[in-house]
């Protein structure tokens, strides 16, 4: 049966109809569940949301043809093995942010360029965002980021230097903090 | 509105279910082929699905109208023979000599067979299934549960 089923993903792909690929992959935080589109990486969701729960969401939010299809993710799982282990500074595989828009979506991307080892604030990711008076909707924002790790919204801080809030747990955000060298 | 569950949940609780009714109605060799025929078929078809709440028996419908495809697929390639041999389609299952029966059955009867005793479905979805009323599906049962019982003794 289970060469029924991977040959069952691969011809999906092959026609076209695999528009949520998934798998989920171990990580020093537990089993990370990680989708992509054909377009890239789309959702990096943390053990505590519930793999059900996400996968519902990207049914009703992109398509319901969602399939387990560990094939597509090779590439984000081993960059973030890399990443984990500190021998990647800068995640190269293409995103998918269909999952965000407007202000949020700015928001995500100015988190983006945010180099590794570095930090930054709300105040200064609002402004990169293009409204520095807009700080309350950038935590938002970084709470809503669909791709965490990868686009890393670890690494905004309280201005004053406090951690602020992590979806993975404080525990998790001071930990890839240490992992990057900043605390 | 109407909410689909994602794919992966179909294929997690009916793969097992589709795949026994297929290897009843064409023989293990060629359930494979079928079984990925149905799927595809099925996830082509999923985003413009109307009806969610029997999942299970549209599956079914899908792979029986697969099944029906194969044999006729079969039936298009007739063998010239002297003597017309009542044969299966299919080698017989290696795990039965009963199931190695019911591949012999015709195909409506093979598949209420197969529906029934493999995948433990009701009359009304095997009706459902076969795309005929609940009392020709149970004709059909009948009917092939008569013609293995004389078969098998």
């Amino acid at each position: 049966m289970k060469d029924a089923l991977d040959r069952l993903a691969d011809r999906a792909d092959a026609e076209n109809l695999l528009d949520v690929a998934y798998a989920t992959v171990d990580s020093p935080f537990g089993q990370l569940l990680l989708a992509a589109t054909p377009r890239g990486l789309v959702k990096v969701s943390f053990p505590q949301f519930g793999a059900e729960a996400t996968l519902e969401e990207l049914a009703t939010r992109i398509s319901p043809r969602v399939l387990e299809a560990p094939a597509r993710l090779d590439e984000a799982r081993r960059e973030l093995d890399l990443y984990f282990e500190g021998k990647l500074a800068e995640f190269e595989l293409p995103l998918d942010w269909q999952l965000s828009d407007g202000f949020r979506k700015k928001v995500q991307q100015a988190i983006n360029r945010i180099p590794y080892g570095r930090t930054s604030s709300y105040t200064e990711v609002a402004r990169s965002a293009g409204n520095e008076r807009a700080v309350r909707a950038a935590g938002t924002a970084c709470g809503a980021n669909p791709l965490p790790i990868v686009v890393p919204c670890h690494r905004v801080l309280r201005s004053g230097g406090a951690l602020g809030g992590y979806g993975g747990g404080l525990p998790m955000k001071e930990a890839l903090l240490k992992l990057e060298g900043v605390l | 509105m109407n909410v689909l569950p994602p794919f992966q949940s179909l294929l997690d609780e009916h793969a097992a279910d589709v795949m026994a009714v297929l290897r009843g109605a064409v023989g293990r060799s060629d359930a494979d082929d079928c079984f990925q025929e149905t799927f595809l078929a099925a996830l082509r078809a999923y985003p413009k699905l109307g009806d969610a709440s029997n999942l299970r028996g549209w599956l079914l419908t899908i792979a029986y109208r697969k099944a029906t495809d194969h044999h006729r697929a079969n039936g298009r390639r007739p063998v010239p023979v002297e003597e017309i041999v009542e044969v299966a389609v299919s080698d017989p299952e290696p795990d039965g000599e009963i199931w190695g029966a019911v591949a012999t059955l015709p195909p409506k009867q093979r598949a209420a067979v197969s529906l029934r005793y493999g995948c433990d479905l009701p009359h009304a979805e095997i009706a459902a299934a076969l795309g005929c009323s609940p009392e020709a599906a149970r004709r059909s049962l009948h009917e092939g549960l008569k013609r293995l019982r004389k078969e098998l003794t």
